[in-house]
């Protein structure tokens, strides 16, 4: 799949923003007043900012509002409808944190839970899909979840959630790679059931000379090469450089490393979820392997 | 409301002959033309004259090398090439449609052909990504999605004489490896075919349940049939025999002379 700037800034943003917004529900920290605005402007900058981006790829950005008609099936319009419930919820939360000076509970723990289930309605429009094999996981909602919630953890400078959420991220990460490898093969979509035909079936002729919509979208394999490479990248920046700055003595510059450090790895993470992708119509032109 | 509908009246939709097409691109040709003159958004190109020239089609034609499965009569069976017409199935379990957040992709009950409206189409090309069979493709034009439509401004259009109420494609194929009709009425041209030929679905493990059906394509001749020669009576037959496998005179020196080398 084609690795589109707009969606990786919009995941990797929204994803932290939202799992901040999720802490902050939950009163973790318990922060009022100009600190309390602080976070929630961070936390609004980080999920706005990423949603704002994720309207770039649009081919009708001014169009974007009929995307909140079809909840009933559809998973994008499920997260728009998400992602304005919580950014209002919490909105309300942030408000009594910043002006009322306290933290009304129950509505911080519905902000909580609507955090989530942004994150989750974003990781499902992927999970859903079928054509391509390595996203078609309960592993993927469980990934983009941990990864949220352990970078909100972060952020909220929650140290002890995060030194448990961080490697717990790290783990589901690994498994989503190791069973993301495996995927295609194991998916019976190839060659033989594509065309129907029986036997040895190789693409002879594309249907065109030159590139087209497909190509560009679906059967991106630039940067496949240095996979591994960004793998250790993304683990490493991601969890276990963030972990090591959290156990040294706290400072506010080695936390503020630990939230670039983990943005970086999260960045590289999602370029790859995208970037490594193989959709099934590559068989068609013979682009795939499996 | 991009949910689907239970059932549809009647199931519009096209078999596709791989036996008979003779990969002439000519479908591909006269759906780019039809439909950019009419209904929709006109499929456009970009750097049509240039290096890197690229367009919106609705109808590709791939071709594909085939080696058979070795069989007990057939030991080392020929290769065929099968040219391979690809464009949207028509799915009943259409999984383009319910990813839609904003309605624009339905299908109709009435007769289950799968359309994109393009006033409400916002380009997020998230049917593209859900579609297996690459069959919807971003106009980089217009920035809304394209599909087949089967024609749907043709096949109903009485101001065209009868002839022509079917998809351009159809109507175009100068070998007539494409035809169209209604698949719910187990009589109809398309019914009859896919029961007598063994019509096929592409990747039916992806459950989409395509409308369209793919003709499988015969095997193309004897070759590697061990009695092929035993079978055929040629007057000219023996004079096409192998000569002899063992050489002789200069060649057979040379063959000895290069052996010694």
């Amino acid at each position: 799949m084609h690795p589109a700037p707009s969606v990786i800034i919009f995941s990797t943003l929204s994803g932290l923003g939202f799992g901040l917004l999720f802490w902050l529900g939950l009163g973790l920290p318990a922060v009022t007043g100009g600190v309390a605005f602080a976070f929630y402007a961070i936390a609004y900058v980080l999920a706005v900012g990423g949603l704002l981006a994720s309207t770039f790829h649009l081919g009708h950005p001014e169009r974007a509002l009929k995307a909140f008609t079809q909840w009933r099936s559809s998973w994008l319009s499920r997260e728009a409808w998400a992602s304005v419930a919580t950014l209002l919820v919490m909105a309300l939360v942030g408000a009594g944190a910043v002006f009322a000076g306290t933290h009304w509970g129950l509505l911080g723990l519905l902000g909580a839970a609507l955090s989530l289930c942004v994150v989750l309605t974003t990781s499902m429009i992927y999970a859903q899909m079928r054509t391509v094999p390595r996203w078609k996981t309960p592993l993927t909602p469980a990934l983009f979840l941990a990864i949220s919630v352990a970078g909100g953890a972060l952020l909220a400078g929650q140290t002890s959630f995060a030194l448990a959420l961080l490697p717990v991220a790290g783990v589901v990460q690994v498994a989503w790679w190791v069973r993301g490898d495996k995927a295609l093969g194991q998916s019976g979509t190839d060659m033989n059931t594509a065309t129907g035909l029986p036997g040895t079936v190789r693409a002879f002729e594309p249907p065109h000379t030159g590139t087209n919509y497909l190509l560009r979208e679906f059967v991106y394999v630039v940067g496949r090469k240095h996979a591994l490479k960004l793998r250790i990248a993304a683990l490493g920046l991601g969890y276990f450089l963030p972990m090591l700055l959290l156990l040294i003595p706290f400072s506010h510059l080695a936390a503020a490393l630990a939230v670039l450090s983990h943005l970086a790895g999260v960045a590289t993470s999602r370029w790859l979820f995208f970037a490594e992708a193989e959709h099934v119509v590559g068989l068609y032109y013979g682009k795939r392997a499996a | 409301m991009t949910s689907l509908p239970e059932t549809t009246v009647k199931k519009l939709g096209l078999v596709i002959d791989l036996d008979t097409c003779v990969g002439c691109h000519a479908c591909v040709i006269s759906c780019k033309g039809w439909n950019t003159e009419n209904y929709g958004a006109p499929l456009s190109d970009q750097d049509a004259y240039g290096a890197n020239p690229s367009g919106t089609f609705l109808n590709r034609v791939h071709s594909y090398e085939v080696q058979p499965l070795a069989t007990s009569t057939k030991v080392q069976p020929a290769a065929q090439l099968v040219h391979f017409p690809k464009s949207c199935l028509h799915c009943e379990d259409a999984p383009c449609v319910t990813v839609c957040p904003t309605g624009a992709s339905y299908k109709r009950v009435e007769d289950g052909i799968v359309l994109v409206n393009e006033t409400d189409c916002i380009g997020c090309g998230l049917c593209a990504w859900a579609c297996p069979y690459g069959a919807r493709e971003m106009d980089a034009e217009e920035g809304v999605m394209k599909k087949c439509t089967l024609c749907v401004d043709r096949i109903y259009n009485e101001n065209l004489p009868e002839v022509d109420r079917e998809p351009a494609c159809v109507r175009t194929c100068p070998a007539g490896a494409r035809h169209f009709g209604d698949f719910a009425d187990p009589a109809s041209n398309v019914s009859r075919l896919t029961a007598a030929r063994g019509g096929m679905d592409l990747m039916p493990e992806q459950g989409t349940k395509p409308v369209n059906k793919y003709l499988p394509p015969r095997p193309r001749d004897q070759l590697g049939a061990p009695d092929q020669v035993s079978d055929q009576i040629d007057v000219l037959a023996p004079f096409l025999a192998p000569v002899s496998d063992t050489p002789t005179g200069f060649i057979a020196w040379l063959d000895k002379a290069l052996e010694r080398i």
